[in-house]
Order: C-alpha cells, then structure tokens, then sequence
C-alpha cells in the first residue's frame, strides 16, 4: 500500500515538474505556475509517507498556499502572449541540464552514497513531528534559524525599498 | 492499514459529506429567510411547507438550467475552477473532532497531530478555485475579481494563522483532539484568548468572501466578480463552496474556542456503550456551529460593504501587529506562569 502509492507520488512529483519546464500542449505561464503547485502537493504527499506530517504541511501553506499564489497573482498581470511567441533559449537550456546534472551528481556521489549518513536520516525521520522540529530549529540550530530569517527581511525590505519610487 | 480501519474511515466521510450537504443547501435557505426577517420581507414561502422544500426547487433548477460557455474563455481552467473552489472547503472537515466517540470510534475522521496546519494547508489552498476562475473568464470583471481575491485571502490568512497561535500556546498541542481535551478540562478558550477569537472571526469573513469583505464579487463594482462568466452548475458549485467554507469556518471556530463537541457541565466524553451520548455530542457540536452559520448570515445583512483599502488597512495595518504583538503577551504570560 504505501510502496504503491510511494511510487503514484514520485511519479506525479517528476512529471509534473518536467511539465512546468517544458509543456508540449501549451507555453502559457500559468500553466507552468499550476504544474508546479502539483509538484509540491505531491512532494507534500511524499512527505506524508515519511511520516513527516509537519514538513508536508508547511510544504503545502508556504509553497502552494501562498508563495505560488502570489506567482499567479504576478503571471496574471503580465503581458503573457508575448511570452508565449519568444524562443527556446538553447543557452539557458544547456545550462540549466548541466546545473541539474551537477546536482544529480552532487546527490548520488556524496550523500547517497555514504551510507552512515543514509542511517542518520533514517532515524530523523521517526521523529519528524513538530515537537521535535521545534527543539531542533531552536535549541540545536538557533543562530543559522536566525540568520536565515534575517535574510528573509533584508529580502523584504528590499522589495519595499524598490517598489516605493519616491521614498522621503 | 487494516480493512476495518478504511471501512470505518469510509463510513466517517460519507457521514460528514451526507451531514454537510443539506446542511449547505438550508444555509442557503436560511440566508433568504433571515435576510427576509432583516428587510421585513415574507422570503420563500411557495416551495413545500413554510417553504421549506425550496433548496430542492433550487438544486433542479441549477441543473436543468443551460450551461452555458462563453466563446472567450480559457476552457480548461473554466471547467477546473468550480471544482477547486469546492473541494478544499470540504478537505478541512476532515481534522475536525465533530462529536467524542461513538462505541469505540473516535468521532473524527483523520486525527492528526498536526491538525491545525492541515487546516491552514488546505484552506490556503482555496484561493485557487477563485484565482483560477477570474483568469479563465477571461473578462475584466472576473480578472478584478481573481486578482482581488487572492490578494484579500493571503492577507487574513496570516492574520488568521498568527491569531490562532496563542490557543496552541496554551494548549501545548496542534492535534484538534487535544484542544478540545483541554477546553473540557480548563473551560472554553474564548475567555482565555479573546483577541484570537475576534480577530480569527474577522478573518474568515475575509477568507469566505462573505460581505462585508465580498470585494472578489461585489455587485456594485464588478457585476458579479470571479463568477460573472458562470451559469448553472458551475455557478452552483462555488455557490456551494462558499457555504461549505462558512461551515467549516464555523466548525473551525466551534473547536477552538467554544470548546467544539462540549459543554462546561457536559464534558465527559462518552464511553464504548453510551450511544446515545456519543450522538448528544455531535448534537451539541451541530448546534453551536448552526449558531455561527446565524452569525455569518447575520452580518451579511447589517453591514455594509467595506472599500478594498479599508479592507488592506485592517489586515495588514491592524490585524497583524495586534497578532503579533497578542502572541508576545502569551509568550511572556506563559513564560512567567513556568
């Protein structure tokens, strides 16, 4: 049962994903937009079959609920059909293969494969619940926590600082 | 992952869906009615007894109505649209504790222990059925009714997500069950946390585009908003979405703070063999949610609407400061009190 429906999310994660890159049927940006809130409802699901409920739910309110909301907000303000008409970049292609090549690789040589580490998260995710998260994000990790959110705010201040055009 | 496990489980959502359903279909009848007490008008009184069989009168008609597409639109999104704007209103009932046991069931359909977040997930989910519905349109009035929607949803969401912090808080548990355990044991959470309990209130009048935050739609302004393009069935399931997420807003705010499926001198949850009682609970959860069905029906009908920047003053302006600064106070009640 849970191999099964491992195998249905997994599935639905990479296509989905390889249908925000590239659509065959339709070049619309939205389209794009609504695959990818499909590929993070599925890695949610894939969560869940970790048992790591938190993760999956915060997955689902952060990601689909509300960053890819305000995508779609933005998309939907654009003028979309001239993005439609522009060509395949053939550079960016390339470079975006080789960036997920190396992190493919990065992937498989150095974590995958070093099994104490694999043991390692094994055990994580036994106790993947909120509790656990909390003592760790604020006891064990705390100062990376906060310079973490820290970035997040010069972000947002920065974003205010360039959409107000005459500020005093 | 037992075969009594899914039939059970089974059993628990088809009860609330056959539960939910008519519940949806009354609320629309109770809003003509009230709203017809409100205005000294008479209401639907044709249909069957008192009119009473008017919700049926209305289901055959939403059906054998024309459904019609205009040639604008974008199709796919058109057709999906009504369906997402129904299905997250009904996802969230899942987590929540409508009733304490009956036999050995616990009268909840997925007890999680991180029920709230689940709630907060789908419910954020939600915006998309709207969203989706002003793009598809493909008209002006849907787009501003789209855009606006979205933008009013992500705001009370975080004023609704910061106010309901300080319940957990002092619960010390996201698992609905546990809230309600504690309510039962430590009296309903409104005296505890008030402001929570008004701003959360407010908030998910914004969240189910109920007037006075019905901008995604307002007549005046937009014709009829992010479903100006819709007829029939279409139109009937956003309809329908909008009274199922008042429902489950109501069943939400039952649990958190009006201590869900008890009462201050009936708390005891009820044992394998008291049926009986485990059905008085669910009366009495049914019951207190109705009450705030009447609530939201209610202000529809005495306020006017508000203006789209009053709407963005209060939840950003407003609302989140006082959340944050609501969640402060706990922290440092709490902190003290240890």
């Amino acid at each position: 049962m849970q191999d099964i429906a491992f195998y249905i999310f997994a599935a639905l994660t990479l296509i989905c994903g390889f249908l925000v890159v590239f659509n065959p049927l339709t070049r619309n940006p939205v389209t794009s937009a609504m695959f990818l809130v499909l590929t993070i409802i599925s890695m949610a699901g894939l969560f869940v079959l970790l048992h790591a409920f938190f993760l999956a739910a915060v997955q689902i309110l952060v990601y689909a609920g509300a960053v890819l909301v305000v995508f779609v907000f933005v998309i939907m303000l654009l003028d979309l059909k001239e993005e439609e008409r522009r060509k395949i970049n053939f550079i960016g292609v390339g470079l975006a293969l080789l960036s997920v090549a190396s992190i493919f690789y990065i992937f498989v040589a150095r974590v995958i494969s070093k099994s104490e580490l694999a043991q390692k998260t094994a055990i994580a995710t036994v106790e993947g619940d909120t509790k656990s998260i909390g003592f760790l994000l604020f006891k064990e990790y705390l100062l990376p926590f906060e310079v973490l959110s820290l970035l997040l705010l010069v972000a947002v201040v920065g974003v205010i600082l360039l959409s107000k055009k005459d500020l005093k | 992952m037992n075969l009594e496990f899914l039939l059970l489980s089974g059993l628990k959502v088809i009860g609330v869906f056959a539960l939910v359903m008519p519940m949806i279909a009354y609320s629309v009848m109770a809003e003509r009615k009230i709203s017809a007490w409100i205005q000294d008008r008479i209401g639907p009184n044709r249909v069957g007894p008192q009119g009473m069989l008017q919700p049926l009168a209305d289901g055959i008609k939403f059906l054998l109505k024309e459904d019609f597409t205009p040639g604008h639109v974008r199709k796919a999104y058109f057709w999906l649209a009504p369906a997402i704007a129904m299905v997250p209103a009904f996802l969230t009932m899942a987590v929540i504790p409508f009733g304490s046991a009956i036999g050995n069931q616990k009268m909840v359909i997925a007890d999680l222990n991180i029920g709230i977040l689940y709630t907060f997930g789908i419910v954020s989910l939600g915006v998309y059925g709207i969203v989706l519905a002003g793009y598809a349109s493909n008209s002006k009035y849907s787009f501003l009714g789209g855009i606006r929607s979205s933008a009013q949803m992500i705001s009370y969401e975080i004023a609704m997500g910061l106010a309901v912090i300080p319940v957990f808080m002092l619960v010390g548990d996201l698992n609905l069950s546990k809230v309600i355990e504690y309510q039962s044991n430590h009296g309903w959470l409104i005296l505890y946390a008030p402001f929570s309990f008004v701003i959360f209130l407010v908030s998910s009048f914004a969240e189910t585009n109920r007037l006075p935050f019905d901008m995604p739609e307002s007549e005046t302004e937009l014709v009829a908003g992010y479903h100006t393009e819709y007829s029939s069935m279409k139109f009937a399931l956003f309809f329908m979405g909008e009274y199922a997420n008042m429902i489950s807003a109501s069943a939400m705010m039952v649990t958190l703070f009006f201590g869900g499926w008890t009462l201050p001198w009936f708390s005891e949850p009820a044992l394998a063999n008291q049926w009986l009682m485990g059905a008085l609970h669910i009366g009495v959860f049914i019951t207190k949610m109705l009450a705030f069905m009447v609530v939201f029906i209610w202000a529809r009908w005495m306020l006017p609407r508000f203006r789209y920047d009053q709407l963005m003053d209060l939840g950003w302006r407003r609302f989140l400061p006082f959340a944050l600064f609501n969640v402060l106070a706990y922290a440092a009640w709490l902190w003290m009190r240890s």
